[in-house]
């Protein structure tokens, strides 16, 4: 399963419901305001310490970019639109939206 | 042939009311649900709202959809699930629940299944589709 993020944890659940349902082995892609979430020393980085513990997590890296974050959690892996297709084809996928 | 019968999830995670999701997606459901497809309702965070009881949307001056989910077993659509931890977080209880159909022989009322978040986890792992409202 690939779960897609684009809500800012620090606004929406859509982060906390997605570690929630997710299963061992899923893969959890930040994309647009989600990719907030992978700020390293922020009060979300429990949550996704939470998300690394079971799922492989990845953020989408024009959106970090945009963002400035280059101080991530640890752990968060980085990909680009090619990597994002390539997980969708790959994939049933559910938009956290 | 069964095997070539999609399995299709639809996940309600909004509110109802306050954007228009929560009505599209139903409107999705019935038309999906004229095609040869498994399909599957999830409602979960604030979309188990708008499967509460008592609705009434008049001085909103829109036509609201509980009649509409009380067909929901006519246009056979019986995967109807809530996720328990949403329904309790919202102050909600089975009890409040709304009404998808009735049982053909029994014509006992037909509610939304409560379950846990590890059933519906697994459950979103065997589709081919999920859309999200």
């Amino acid at each position: 399963m690939l779960h897609t993020v684009n809500k800012s944890p620090f606004q929406n659940t859509s982060l906390e419901s997605c570690v929630r349902f997710s299963r061992p082995g899923d893969v959890i892609l930040l994309i647009e305001d989600g990719v907030l979430a992978a700020q390293a020393g922020s009060a979300k980085t429990p949550l996704l310490e939470e998300a690394l513990q079971k799922c492989q997590v990845l953020a989408l890296s024009a959106d970090l970019k945009a963002r400035a974050l280059t101080d991530l959690v640890p752990g968060v892996q980085i990909t680009d639109y090619n990597g994002f297709v390539d997980l969708v084809e790959q994939n049933t996928t559910h938009s956290w939206l | 042939m069964a095997e070539d019968i999609k399995k299709i999830m639809f996940t309600v995670r909004k509110p109802p009311h306050g954007t228009i999701y929560v009505y599209e997606g139903l409107e999705v459901k019935l038309i999906m649900a004229a095609y040869d497809a498994d399909i599957s309702v999830v409602f979960m965070d604030d979309g188990v709202f708008a499967v509460k009881k008592g609705q009434d949307t008049k001085a909103l001056g829109i036509k609201g959809f509980e009649a509409t989910y009380g067909a929901l077993v006519d246009y056979e659509i019986t995967k109807v699930f809530v996720d328990r931890q949403s329904m309790e977080e919202r102050g909600m209880t089975e009890e409040d629940l709304l009404v998808i159909g009735e049982d053909e022989d029994t014509e006992e009322p037909i509610k939304p299944q409560v379950v846990d978040s590890d059933e519906i986890a697994a459950m979103m792992a065997e589709q081919h589709n999920i859309l999200a409202f």
